[in-house]
């Protein structure tokens, strides 16, 4: 797997999105799916800078590939922040009017209903969270 | 990367949308939309130019759709398809009236 590490920073949302859409790219992935995959890696990586080392700053890692046929990319987070497990934070409403729809708990939504697969752990101090989804 | 241009005409504010509104772009539409919407009766964002919308774009438009939602009327339009397939995932497709 590629692997980069980099401060979890906002700042730092495009370096994480040129590596991972690098790989896409160079894997002849759709602009749709690539596009589908960006809002995952966003969703995901804004939340470990927003909230994992708060208020301090600490590291991520972040590994991906693709692979297998038919071809599936995996993408793998890794922060030594607070645990944190988004698969437990409950979906949104999403058929609800305008007007009754809260500002937040979008985003882990959207990445749950994008991609194939997405699992959690915590090991060794490590929040670890996998993305899968063909492509 | 976000471009974005305002024109603003008897109580109309169109807006043109040219990139990608994600976490690093959205308070920046969020404080031009700020500055102009008070007393707008009619908001348009044109996305023919848009190629990528995040939860922290769809925030602002729900936060302006609320606005309007009181005071006129808000319309989305020349949604891309990938741009219409997020809309689609996360309800906004049945929130915002698109064009």
């Amino acid at each position: 797997m590629k692997e980069l590490s980099i401060e979890a920073k906002v700042n730092n949302l495009n370096k994480v999105l040129g590596f991972v859409t690098g790989i896409l790219e160079e894997a002849g992935c759709s602009m749709k799916l690539q596009m589908q995959i960006e809002v995952a890696v966003e969703e995901i990586f804004v939340n470990i800078a927003h909230y994992a080392y708060t208020p301090n700053v600490g590291g991520a890692t972040i590994l991906a590939e693709v692979a297998g046929d038919p071809q599936t990319l995996t993408v793998v987070f890794k922060d030594q922040g607070i645990p944190f497990n988004p698969l437990l934070k409950e979906d949104p409403d999403v058929e609800a009017k305008a007007a009754d729809r809260s500002i937040g708990g979008l985003g882990i939504y959207m990445v749950k209903k994008s991609m194939d697969d997405m699992r959690y752990e915590r090991t060794d101090g490590y929040n670890i969270l996998t993305l899968v989804k063909k492509i | 990367m976000l471009d974005i241009k305002k024109t603003l005409e008897a109580g109309s504010l169109n807006v043109v949308l040219d990139g990608r509104l994600d976490t690093t772009t959205a308070p920046e539409l969020e404080q031009q939309i700020k500055e102009d919407i008070e007393g707008v009766k009619e908001l348009t964002f044109d996305m023919e130019k848009l190629d990528y919308i995040s939860s922290a774009g769809l925030r602002v438009l729900l936060s302006c759709q609320k606005i309007m939602s009181k005071q006129g009327n808000m319309v989305v339009k020349n949604v891309s398809e990938e741009v219409m397939e997020i809309f689609e995932v996360t309800g906004f497709s049945d929130i915002l009236t698109i064009e």
